[in-house]
């Protein structure tokens, strides 16, 4: 990307940049995520979004509870295998691109729950960009992954269709 | 006139002879083992003239090899009296072998019953007859094990699989 203040051209200035980089850019900086907030994981969570943490000075405060408006799925929280093909179907109708964020012990690996009902960590069925540990994680490390997945974006980006 | 627990199990024993198999006092709780075939008379007893509106909950028991009869359900109810000591909580038990497990449902008299005997039906297995909807609540509807069943391995995640799998092409 480069900048240019040429006084000749008028002096408003121009922005060089590809069109893949610019679209890579607007996208990290206006996560909408999708909260699938099934336990205590949620709570902290909705600390995020709150004042204090404010999860807006990363342009994400967009909580949007239709998938199909959401761009970044925070699977917070237990799943069970009750819950998980809910939770895959409402990945699936997320549009792409889109990227997953599992948030807590729980939705990492299982946590505490090694029963019969409890599924071993989501990656078992979804793709899994980030994974933040903890039990609940605090604010601060979601607020880690967030930029890890803004990194991410920038790095990697994904296809303009 | 006051109420104690003794005036109900007393009551009880008048009206129902022979029903009563077992009676346990433990640190102020009160446990009767019913018989199977008794357990809606009882229970409409003890609501009708003792007034125990409150159906507290319904569990189940797996003794395993521990104990024949296999299983057992209990039942906690609960009595609001005006005065603090005529609050009554009792606890009925009634034992369910392996070969028959069907219990009489207490849903006639207490509809709160319900959701509770379709998590014992899908805990344990035990069939309430009677019962108006008897479908499971907690695992899914195609589930087939019992999972609080001892010789259940609670980290058999197998079955449950199968209808997270079952329940995604579905929704396809």
């Amino acid at each position: 990307m480069g900048v240019n203040m040429n006084s000749v051209l008028g002096g408003d200035g121009f922005i060089l940049t590809k069109i893949s980089e610019f679209a890579n850019w607007g996208r990290k900086n206006s996560l909408w995520p999708m909260p699938f907030g099934t336990a205590c994981c949620a709570i902290e969570m909705m600390g995020v979004f709150a004042s204090r943490f404010d999860l807006s000075r990363f342009g994400a405060e967009v909580a949007r509870f239709s998938p199909r408006q959401a761009d970044l799925m925070i699977v917070s929280g237990t799943i069970t295998y009750k819950m998980a093909s809910v939770c895959r179907r409402i990945y699936d109708q997320m549009p792409e691109p889109k990227w997953v964020i599992a948030m807590g012990s729980c939705t990492c690996g299982g946590g505490p729950f090694d029963s019969y009902a409890v599924v071993q960590g989501i990656d078992e069925f979804l793709p899994v960009d980030v994974y933040v540990g903890g039990c609940p994680p605090r604010p601060e490390a979601l607020i880690d992954a967030v930029m890890k997945i803004q990194k991410k974006i920038e790095m990697e980006g994904a296809p303009i269709v | 006139m006051s109420l104690d627990l003794q005036t109900v199990v007393e009551s009880l024993r008048n009206n129902f002879p022979d029903t009563i198999t077992d009676l346990t006092s433990f640190r102020g709780e009160t446990t009767l083992t019913i018989k199977k075939k008794r357990i809606g008379e009882v229970c409409n007893f003890l609501k009708k003239d003792f007034d125990f509106k409150f159906m507290v909950d319904i569990t189940a028991l797996d003794y395993l090899e521990f104990k024949t009869p296999r299983f057992e359900v209990v039942y906690y109810l609960h009595r609001f009296g005006l005065e603090f000591d005529e609050n009554i909580r009792i606890r009925l038990k009634v034992v369910v072998s392996e070969e028959d497990l069907k219990v009489d449902s207490v849903v006639p008299v207490w509809s709160g019953a319900d959701w509770l005997e379709r998590e014992v039906y899908d805990m344990f297995g035990i069939e309430f007859v009677g019962h108006p909807d008897l479908r499971r609540i907690l695992m899914p509807e195609d589930y087939e094990p019992f999972p609080l069943r001892k010789d259940f391995d609670v980290r058999d995640r197998e079955a449950s699989k199968r209808s997270f799998e079952r329940a995604l092409n579905e929704g396809e």
